[in-house]
């Protein structure tokens, strides 16, 4: 790209600037460049690919078993439900019913992982506008949910406690205790939270009336998740097309019209009340059984195409599994939400300044490997 | 020559016995060019002990609000941390970009430490504990805090860097911008002492702090001087300059080993200064509450550095607790609102002194 | 309030939405059956009138239910845009909802699956559109209908290598500018980055 040559004062001249793929904003390796006239933001050019894995090339060698393994590094804050999609999808195409046991359980760990992504972007989003402390408090709660995941899975982060036709283990008996114990210390935790930032008169001023999405964008730019709920756009895959234990499940989906970045914010933190409340619906009713179904050693799809939608907690990851009959799918595309999210960056931060960009990244809410694949 | 000198500086007996012993022993002009040096140096070195535990009160204070400990093992209780990490700056590689303007480049630094050393000298740290007692004392510390400006212009400049030159004029507008509430919050306390010879405003002082005199216009302007101190030093939540979740690190990005090392220590001894100056203004700078400890000269200093560090805290608390402002939002907060104010104050307090309706004890 | 919706939906069946859709592509060879009925051959009808007795599909769009969740829509290249307008703007279908788009190598043809969803009815529909051009496939952008199809479009032409026709911005996403190859085909090779079992 060229530069104009400047003789005179900078200021009213458009320049490029780099935030390049290791800064402290970005969440994850993502390049912006950045054309900016003084302090306003003329034009926003997402470059990507740095670690792109090609994670979709791998699935057509591996089989459905190694797949569900791959999907946890794609968005490493939602593994579980990443897992889950693949996981849904197979089984949907084997028409393999899984006992209630485990649809309860894949639904309270899913929202775990939900409320843990969410602490994360809470903290990082805090520290991204510039209130330092938020960061540790974010974490500290997100402790509490990766011991419970490190004694059930084995793993804090990727997961893979799913596997096509169930779970890999039963839940450790300190499953239920500990987890009912969170949702106690939580509840106290989100109102300090709010005390903390949602009511600081200037984290509102840095979030209200920015980066504005209206509706109809929303739907046309494909944004899922807390980015399309905080324009109004209904769009909670939970709540359209039920998965594992949802339909049994009563909550609110979080809605809010303004579409600036203080909605989406708000949207998330109504979003771990939901969650809360879900997982205190089922924690105390699950359903004794079996935590598998047994499947072939070699799982094998017949001929066809499948689909399957699930809420992460970005927003709707969709698997997109063509089948010709053998070991091996012949063509898998990830739907991830990040890829759509990110592409109403450019609409949306034009004519803002950079502290917006930053306010706006920080709502959106991307994790970069998740776009990349 | 010797009369005017004596009553320009202005020492403790025991230093009062040193200032004889020099006079004694050397020719007059000597002996005054060798107390001046003696006197620089010890100012040096009280500035570098006290920048350095600053810093290492600011990581513990940090560490106290986000749950954890902060330096624990370089000496008892971190004690040493700092040291270690003047030692590490001292001993890196002077980078240096092959674009920038070498003189302006290595200018820089000094303009910032060169300016808060020189406001350190005229603070009352006791009853005869101070290096320079001009009669325009107020005056000089604005005068001499804008002078810091430049390095932080100069730096962001010289750096051939589109980032430091973001961070730098960012900061050389808000600095200009909050200069004026800085200074026109101490002119409102200037209003009661009617001087602005910093012992004179002490002296002032023993009838009761100046908070107090000036009640509700007092209150005022010193939290209109807290905010404005606070953006004056560029820190959060007016640390837009060197954001660091925005620009890398602002004015400062190029610059690495010592020379970082003085912007950064310069931060902290503003901010210390900022504080000092709060103290002697608004607090009674070395006056004990209520006389308690009067008879007793030299407990004065720690009744100053109490008072400073209290005020030292309170800035590092909106440090870590607030997110920080836009650019524009910044500026929107002085020239629209802490301005306007500020001069109603001034009014409200010009009523006050002149219906003689200060708390007097 | 308008936010909380009524999540039971008004489905349109999938025979609904086949007549619908098919109606909007009539078949000109349909014109042609009857006269075809009489006679084993016109100079008018096509090679697809060998077997008068066959049954001719009303409209030129391919409907196909079978193998999916989802009523499959093949499309010809030429009719693709029109009939992606249509179907958005139309106020019975409305599909608004472009929730994935996807490069597929079929082995002989290239082609692109439209999944699309409607956000007021919530049916939903797949599109599949092939081109036979390996060498320099074409076909036209949907980015002007829904601006999601941006940046999925230039993944399908970093990996698959089909060019989309007023794109306003197709430069590979992913990939460095230099890649050589289109690495989502079946046919390409990369001996060092392929691990192969």
């Amino acid at each position: 790209m060229e530069t104009t040559t400047v003789n005179s004062n900078f200021k009213s001249e458009e320049y490029f600037i780099n935030m390049g793929p290791q800064h402290p904003a970005t969440h994850g390796v993502l390049r912006l460049i950045l054309t900016i006239d003084g302090e306003i933001i003329k034009k926003v050019d997402p470059d990507l690919g740095y670690i792109h894995r090609s994670i979709e090339k791998m699935c057509e060698r591996d089989s459905y078993q190694q797949i569900v393994h791959l999907t946890d590094r794609m968005d490493y804050l939602s593994s579980h439900i990443n897992n889950e999609a693949v996981c849904l999808t197979v089984e949907n195409a084997l028409e393999l019913e899984v006992p209630d046991r485990v649809k309860v359980i894949r639904t309270i760990i899913g929202e775990l992982t939900r409320i843990a992504s969410h602490c994360l972007w809470w903290g990082v989003s805090g520290m991204d506008v510039g209130a330092l402390t938020t960061y540790f408090y974010g974490f500290r709660d997100r402790e509490m949910i990766n011991d419970i995941f490190e004694e059930t899975c084995g793993a804090r982060l990727t997961m893979n406690y799913n596997i096509p036709g169930g779970l890999m283990y039963d839940i450790h008996p300190n499953f239920i205790k500990r987890t009912k114990e969170f949702v106690a210390h939580f509840k106290t935790k989100i109102p300090e939270y709010d005390r903390l930032l949602t009511g600081n008169v200037i984290f509102q001023k840095r979030m209200k009336g920015v980066g504005i999405l209206t509706k109809e964008d929303a739907i046309s730019f494909g944004a899922s998740g807390p980015v399309g709920r905080g324009s109004g756009f209904s769009c909670d895959v939970r709540k359209h097309h039920p998965y594992s234990a949802l339909d049994k499940v009563t909550f609110n989906e979080a809605l809010k019209t303004e579409g600036d970045s203080l909605a989406r914010y708000e949207v998330r933190i109504q979003e771990m009340w939901e969650s809360l409340s879900i997982i205190e619906q089922l924690i105390d009713n699950i359903p004794e059984g079996e935590y598998k179904v047994a499947t072939k050693a070699v799982i094998k799809l017949p001929k066809g195409e499948y689909y399957q939608k699930v809420e992460a907690a970005r927003g709707e990851l969709g698997v997109y599994i063509i089948s010709t009959g053998t070991k091996n799918p012949y063509r898998l595309k990830f739907r991830s939400p990040g890829f759509s999210n990110l592409s109403l960056l450019n609409h949306i931060a034009v004519g803002g300044k950079i502290g917006d960009l930053v306010a706006t990244m920080a709502t959106l809410d991307i994790v970069v490997p998740d776009i990349d694949r | 020559m010797t009369d005017k000198i004596n009553t320009m500086y202005i020492a403790l007996s025991i230093t009062k016995n040193i200032h004889d012993w020099l006079f004694s022993v050397m020719p007059e002009g000597a002996a005054s060019i060798v107390e001046m040096v003696l006197i620089a140096l010890v100012y040096l070195a009280v500035f570098a002990v006290a920048g350095l535990y600053l810093v290492l009160l600011e990581r513990k204070v940090a560490a106290w609000f986000q749950l954890r400990i902060g330096p624990n093992r370089v000496g008892f209780w971190g004690l040493l941390q700092t040291m270690a990490d003047a030692l590490k700056l001292v001993s890196k590689e002077l980078t240096g970009t092959v674009k920038a303007d070498k003189f302006l480049y290595n200018l820089a630094p000094y303009f910032v430490i060169v300016s808060s050393l020189m406001a350190l000298a005229v603070f009352p740290f006791t009853k005869e504990f101070q290096a320079f007692d001009i009669n325009i004392g107020i005056f000089f510390l604005i005068a001499i805090s804008s002078i810091g400006v430049i390095g932080i212009l100069l730096g962001g400049w010289a750096s051939n860097n589109k980032f430091a030159l973001i961070g730098a004029m960012r900061s050389g507008v808000q600095t200009i911008s909050y200069e004026l509430s800085v200074g026109l919050s101490l002119l409102t306390m200037i209003l009661i002492t009617g001087s602005l010879q910093l012992s004179e405003i002490v002296e002032v002082q023993k009838s009761g702090w100046l908070i107090v005199q000036g009640h509700i216009p007092a209150i005022i302007a010193f939290m209109i001087y807290m905010i404005a101190g606070t953006a004056e030093t560029n820190r959060a939540p007016f640390d837009m300059v060197e954001a660091e979740s925005e620009l890398g690190a602002g004015f400062h990005t190029e610059y690495s080993g010592m020379k970082f090392a003085y912007f950064f220590l310069a931060e902290f001894i503003n901010m210390f200064i900022i504080a000092a100056i709060a103290t002697t203004i608004f607090f009674g700078a070395w006056l004990s509450p209520f006389g308690i400890t009067e008879s007793i000269p030299w407990l004065g200093v720690f009744w100053f550095l109490g008072k400073t560090l209290v005020l030292v805290f309170l800035m590092m608390w909106f440090r870590w607790t607030f997110p920080r402002l836009r650019i524009d939002q910044l500026l929107t907060l002085e020239w629209k609102y802490l301005l306007p104010i500020n001069l109603i104050n001034i009014v409200i307090m010009a009523i006050i002194v002149w219906l003689k309706l200060t708390i007097q004890f | 309030m308008d936010l909380m919706k009524d999540y039971k939906t008004e489905v349109m069946t999938n025979e609904a939405l086949q007549d619908l859709i098919g109606s909007w592509f009539p078949n000109p060879e349909l014109d042609n059956v009857s006269k075809v009925e009489e006679t084993t051959e016109t100079e008018e009808s096509s090679e697809e009138t060998v077997k008068p007795s066959a049954p001719i599909n009303p409209s030129l769009l391919e409907f196909s239910e079978e193998a999916s969740q989802f009523l499959n829509i093949s499309v010809k290249p030429e009719q693709l845009h029109s009939l992606m307008t249509q179907l958005k703007n139309n106020n019975d279908t409305q599909f608004d909802y472009l929730y994935c788009l996807s490069g597929v190598d079929w082995g002989e043809e290239l082609g692109v699956v439209y999944h699309l969803e409607s956000t007021t009815h919530r049916h939903r529909i797949v599109i599949k559109v092939n081109t036979i051009d390996r060498e320099n496939p074409t076909l036209d952008t949907v980015s002007n209908i829904w601006q999601t199809a941006n940046f999925h479009e230039r993944e399908v032409y970093d990996f698959f290598g089909i060019k989309f026709n007023n794109h306003p911005h197709l430069k590979r996403l992913f990939l460095t500018d230099e890649w050589d190859g289109f690495p989502l085909r079946k046919d390409y090779v990369d001996e060092i980055n392929m691990v192969i079992k």
